[in-house]
């Protein structure tokens, strides 16, 4: 007879949510940048998302075959990383180049550490960061929308041109494929923010952060929200910044990671040999992380007070 | 086969203990000159050229170096081979001298060469020695070229300085530099070890002896003192 009481250690209350409806909540909030991204360049885009994810989720589905570990593509987080690496490419990037880059990202930042919840930084902003150093007509990471505008925003401003606000905050401008609409990356991070898949704590320090320093730096208000609605910080700090596996898990940790990156991402902007120092700032946070979380520890429930 | 039979001493250092691979010893000169297969090239055969010699040299005279010595005495030794290399490359292969530059020095203190000399000539016979000169020497040139041929056939695609039609246009610009001399190195590091899995020597049973600061370090001094 089987009996009724069941003996079993913690935890006891399980929620529904795992990772694969965690990333699948990530992907719908991608979208609306994914289709802003579309609209804005073209079918060149739709080439580069369908070959970074499929190069992705191939990628980590062979490692895992080839060393006969568990079958982890079911997770969607390949999925995830391939849509967000594509989403930092500009539109004309060389699809071999595509391909390389998401291969990077899955096998040797992701797969070689142990794969899912083991690797010590982001693979899609590695990704990004290897290729920005692998092929030199990324750096650039110019796309013209129209042929007069063929450089991006942040250079733009390096060179003392304010462009228009509103069309930032749309996106109508150059950059890689997802970063270009604050409205679009701002309608998934809300999205995010409502199925509790993110806090508050990191993007608003991050992009606070940005916003402070630069204002401080150029005492001008319409230049500083152009730098703000310009280049990856938008991407960067709700989407890429925010990924569990990388990023502190306590609030005063994240703050500390986001006012980092914030500070980081201000230097090599404005001073920097790069324009954009967004993904950068990410990989030298995710390096820092480990002790960031050591200096927050997290309170035990019932624990006496430090 | 036979742990020290002539043909073992000639072909451990080509897989099984191959000095940039398995030892990991002389990365410098690895990451340095392995942008151009040429250069690669150069750097192994000038590097085996002295540790074949060192190796004879420091193995004829293992009964007449003082233990307490023999550091400083080696390193005459392989400076002394050096400097011959090094002439006679200003004098015959001027290109290459200019093209290796500091690192053709540098071969004096090439950990593959004080390593051998401490780990094997100063303890085996000289035909044994320098035998394991030409194995290691091999083993040292293979990786180079191994990891050259992958950073230039893919980093700029070319290979010896030749171009290859499809590749030129299509260079992984990383591979040329510093980075990617890592990643290619730990790639192939990577390969060694799957190929070599059980086989290759476990690295505490070189002990104390393949240590280069042998007797000098805490832990000998504890061993000592128990």
């Amino acid at each position: 007879m089987e009996s009724k009481l069941h003996i079993s250690v913690s935890p006891h209350i399980r929620s529904k949510r795992n990772t694969r409806n965690i990333m699948l909540d990530v992907i719908l909030s991608l979208l609306p940048a994914t289709a802003a991204g579309i609209v804005l360049f073209g079918g060149s885009a739709v080439a580069v998302v369908v070959t970074c994810i499929a190069a992705a989720v191939l990628s980590e589905g062979f490692f895992n075959l080839i060393i006969k570990k568990e079958q982890t593509v079911n997770d969607l987080s390949a999925v995830v990383t391939g849509l967000l690496l594509a989403l930092n490419l500009p539109a004309n990037i060389p699809l071999w180049q595509a391909v390389i880059g998401s291969v990077f990202a899955i096998v040797i930042v992701k797969c070689f550490f142990g794969g899912i919840g083991c690797n010590v930084v982001n693979p899609a902003i590695t990704g990004r960061v290897f290729m920005l150093i692998a092929f030199g007509s990324m750096a650039q990471a110019a796309f013209p929308v129209d042929s007069a505008s063929a450089a991006t925003p942040l250079v733009e401003l390096s060179q003392g041109n304010v462009p228009d606000l509103l069309e930032l905050f749309l996106g109508k401008n150059g950059g890689a494929i997802g970063e270009t609409s604050v409205l679009a990356l701002l309608i998934g991070g809300i999205y995010l923010l409502a199925r509790g898949v993110i806090s508050w704590h990191l993007p608003v320090a991050y992009i606070g952060t940005v916003f402070l320093f630069t204002l401080a730096v150029q005492g001008d208000l319409t230049v500083t929200l152009a730098y703000i609605f310009s280049g990856g910080l938008f991407i960067g700090a709700i989407f890429m910044a925010t990924d569990y596996v990388t990023s502190p898990s306590t609030p005063a940790g994240k703050l500390i990671f986001g006012i980092g990156a914030g500070v980081i991402t201000v230097l090599i902007r404005l001073w920097g040999n790069y324009p954009e120092g967004v993904s950068f700032a990410i990989l030298l946070m995710n390096i820092l992380n480990p002790f960031i979380e050591k200096w927050t520890p997290r309170k035990l429930f019932g624990g006496k007070k430090a | 086969m036979k742990k020290n039979s002539n043909i073992s001493v000639l072909f451990k250092g080509l897989l099984l203990e191959n000095p940039v691979f398995v030892l990991v010893l002389g990365t410098c000169p690895t990451l340095a000159t392995t942008q151009t297969v040429i250069g690669a090239f150069a750097m192994g055969i000038a590097a085996m050229v002295v540790l074949i010699c060192s190796n004879v040299v420091i193995s004829l005279l293992r009964k007449v170096i003082p233990d307490t010595v023999r550091i400083p005495c080696y390193i005459v030794i392989i400076a002394g081979f050096v400097t011959i290399v090094q002439m006679f490359m200003h004098a015959y292969l001027p290109e290459l001298y200019e093209l290796l530059g500091v690192y053709l020095a540098l071969i004096t203190v090439n950990c593959i060469i004080l390593g051998r000399a401490e780990m094997f000539a100063s303890k085996n016979s000289v035909a044994k020695s320098a035998l394991d000169g030409v194995g290691m020497g091999l083993g040292f040139t293979l990786a180079l070229l191994a990891m050259a041929t992958l950073r230039e056939v893919f980093g700029s695609g070319s290979f010896a300085g030749m171009e290859i039609p499809f590749l030129k246009d299509h260079t992984v610009d990383i591979l040329t530099q510093a980075p990617g001399g890592l990643l290619v190195y730990g790639l192939l590091i990577f390969a060694v070890t799957a190929i070599t899995q059980g086989r290759a020597p476990k690295k505490t049973s070189f002990g104390c002896e393949g240590c280069p600061s042998a007797g000098n370090c805490s832990a000998c001094a504890e061993k000592e003192e128990n």
